[in-house]
């Protein structure tokens, strides 16, 4: 079985590569890229003039929801919303019911996406039973099944030596760590961002500090112990700051920042909108400035959604008691295309880069290359795209986005995983 | 007409022409309180709602006497003891008595935010009754009744708000409202209780009292939670009290024309001495009168809005 995408704009930063290329797939692999390529017989030809083909982008922070809640998102759901907004493969968070702390869980996930996901799906396990922060979970055997990192996202590690610790058992995994990182204790009253929109809203804050502090720790432990930590979705001026010292001591870590981290403000809780609510929450405009200066200096490593799915009566309540979290699979690509790319923040190249090589790394997933003998995971953007986002029309399961209504143009608008079309 | 929204649930939202034409109706309707027969026909056969998820008495017996007065239909409401126990949501109770087509829901919530979620999705007229920490619109506007009976006017007056800023609702719609006439604020507590981007609301902060009240035409002290302690924000009551209390001695330094006010309860002897309380300076009973004729005039405003 053939694939020929013709006449595409090229974009494959691992390869250095920007120009009009045929693609040319079999098998499931890039065969080859070059001109005038001739399609094969039988070959499925696509027609990408005026297109770009990038490598498949990879969101290595999604929640699926799935075994447990699947009443906010399943596997089938969620991977859905994942081909349709550009993304060949997804990591998905351990915080479901049970939790994924053990390889039944595990094996379960991986088999129910190899049936069902319509993209890679690829599991992150707990660093402690039952995420709750006190002993580590069976983390050889999840590394056996599969696991491709360990977090216990959604809450941070408090105790400073359980987590040193398994840094230090991860170690011959090769599996980073990704920390959440939040005091618990800073952060634990606050539903917004502690400043003078919380102050005039009347919600408890939690400061930056509470997001700093446990970078700083986190930073230190992976000193200590050698291990690879990867900061989740990093949110303030103070953390890009310490990443960016670390790496330049040599520190084994690495960052993601989110769409909405990147996009909005907390400004844009004034009217208390639920959607608005999420950990970390939405910081402020030096904040966002950072965030984008650390993505474009390399110092935050990719782009992640934490697409965090939940259902309309989790949300539809007073915003301090509602739940934590926006989704972003459909929204984050055409998002980063009109506000960053078009916007002249950043070159299609390295949004490119942010998506797919980078996270590719460092999960070590395949893909994240259009090089011959690469999965043919493709994304096909058209940057004259224009778009609106309505929620009502999401593969997603969820709702919870904070962009409903938001206008742009670029888009994704073709998926293919392992050579086979899965979106549109 | 100056008033043209549909609720009032914040002070930030509200205009000074709208605050101005609030006190002026107040003025009016003080004069019904003095009647033997404390009732004029202005609401006959409107319906108040007073949704109260957070114990009061008197704001909810002041909504209620206004609403009364004005020969309004009122319906208590509360919390405790009705479908909220039984786990029905908060947007769905409200819903629910919409259905029953009231005129006006006053609202009091815990939660910051909840008297803007109801605005957005009820038809009738929602009036913010206290929401957490955010707002409690009416009673900004009984202070500045009081505080312009008082002094006679309001522009160029320096307020002082002393205690816990950080839980006050009160302390931020006085903020804004006397911003929007021209006043000088300045908060004062310790620095646990003053919130982050405080001085950004424009106004003056100080962790000094008598620094703080030297030069003020109106004190105002808020309520010290009991709670507060095992928050971390204060040791104890006792050094609260010494520290941030005001006491006859302290009021020595301040200007001889001071107004004291409180939003009430007090706690009698940890930010107000009994004898400050009681002393020729303290406005708070004339403020529990005022919060009458203001509720009033916002629920006639309010009620009266789409037969005008």
């Amino acid at each position: 079985m053939s694939l020929l995408l013709k006449g595409g704009r090229v974009v494959d930063p691992a390869g250095g590569l920007d120009g009009v290329q045929d693609v040319l797939v079999t098998d499931g692999t890039i065969a080859r890229l070059g001109r005038g390529l001739k399609a094969p017989e039988g070959a499925q030809v696509v027609d990408a003039a005026g297109k770009v083909v990038c490598p498949g982008f990879i969101d290595i922070h999604v929640h699926l929801r799935e075994p447990g809640y699947e009443y906010k998102e399943t596997i089938a759901s969620g991977t859905r919303a994942a081909a349709a907004g550009g993304f060949t493969a997804v990591a998905c968070m351990a915080n479901t019911l049970p939790v994924n702390d053990n390889r039944a869980v595990t094996d379960f996930i991986l088999a129910k996406a190899r049936v069902e996901g319509a993209v890679r799906v690829y599991a992150i396990g707990a660093v402690t039973r039952g995420l709750k922060g006190q002993e580590l979970a069976e983390m050889a055997e999840q590394a056996e099944a599969g696991c491709v990192a360990f977090s216990d996202d959604g809450l941070c590690v408090m105790n400073a030596e359980i987590y040193r610790r398994a840094m230090e058992y991860t170690l011959p995994f090769g599996t980073p760590i990704i920390s959440h990182a939040e005091d618990e204790h800073l952060a634990h009253r606050g539903a917004m961002h502690e400043g003078l929109v919380s102050t005039e809203l009347g919600l408890a804050g939690q400061p930056s500090a509470a997001e700093d502090v446990m970078v700083a720790r986190d930073i230190l432990l992976a000193e200590l112990t050698g291990a690879h930590v990867h900061i989740a979705h990093i949110s303030t001026v103070g953390a890009v700051r310490l990443v960016r010292e670390a790496k330049a001591r040599g520190v084994r870590v690495t960052a993601e920042a989110t769409p909405h981290h990147l996009l909005l403000t907390d400004e844009a809780v004034r009217e208390y909108d639920p959607n608005m609510k999420m950990a970390p929450p939405l910081r402020t405009k030096r904040d966002v400035e950072a965030v984008l200066e650390g993505l474009l200096d390399g110092t935050v490593d990719c782009i992640a959604t934490d697409h965090a799915p939940h259902a309309l009566s989790e949300k539809e309540d007073e915003f301090g008691a509602c739940a934590n979290g926006v989704i972003g699979l459909e929204t984050a690509v055409p998002l980063l295309l009109d506000r960053l790319v078009r916007g002249g923040r950043m070159d299609l190249s390295t949004l490119v880069q942010r998506l797919s090589p980078a996270p590719a790394r460092l999960l070590n997933l395949p893909g994240g290359s259009l090089a011959a003998g690469a999965p043919a995971d493709i994304t096909v953007l058209d940057l004259e795209r224009p778009w609106t986002v309505e929620p009502a029309k999401f593969r997603s399961r969820a709702r919870n986005t904070p962009f409903a209504g938001s206008t742009g143009t670029g888009a994704p608008v073709m998926t293919i995983v392992g050579g086979k079309v899965v979106s549109p | 007409m100056a008033w043209k929204r549909k609720d009032l649930v914040s002070m930030q939202d509200t205009e000074a022409a709208e605050i101005i034409e609030v006190l002026d109706t107040a003025e009016s309707m003080k004069e019904i309180a003095t009647r033997e027969i404390k009732k004029v026909p202005t609401l006959r056969g409107k319906t108040i709602v007073n949704l109260f998820y957070e114990a009061s008495t008197r704001t909810r017996t002041s909504f209620e006497i206004a609403g009364k007065w004005l020969s309004a239909d009122v319906i208590n409401f509360s919390g405790s003891g009705s479908s909220a126990e039984k786990g029905e949501s908060f947007l769905d109770t409200a819903k629910n008595i919409e259905a029953m087509s009231p005129n006006v829901v006053v609202v009091r919530h815990k939660a910051p935010g909840g008297p803007a979620l109801l605005a957005r999705h009820l038809k009738c007229s929602v009036i913010n009754a206290g929401d957490g920490a955010h707002e409690h619109p009416t009673q900004a506007l009984l202070d500045l009744l009081t505080i312009r009976q008082k002094k006679g006017h309001l522009e160029g007056l320096n307020v002082t708000i002393v205690g816990d800023i950080t839980h006050s609702r009160v302390a931020r719609s006085d903020i804004h409202a006397m911003r929007k006439m021209g006043m000088t604020v300045t908060v004062a507590g310790p620095p646990t209780l003053i919130p982050a981007g405080c001085q950004d609301m424009g106004v003056k902060v100080s962790h000094r009292l008598e620094e703080a009240i030297a030069h003020a035409d109106v004190i105002m002290m808020l309520r010290l939670q009991h709670e507060r302690m095992t928050g971390g924000f204060i040791p104890s009551l006792r050094e609260y009290s010494r520290v941030w209390g005001l006491t006859l001695d302290r009021l020595t330094h301040c200007r001889p024309d001071v107004l004291i006010m409180h939003p009430g309860p007090v706690n009698r002897g940890v930010e107000l001495s009994p004898e400050v309380a009681d002393s020729q300076y303290s406005v708070i009973l004339d403020q529990v009168t005022n919060g009458v004729a203001v509720r009033m005039a916002v629920l006639y405003l309010l009620a009266d809005r789409r037969a005008a």
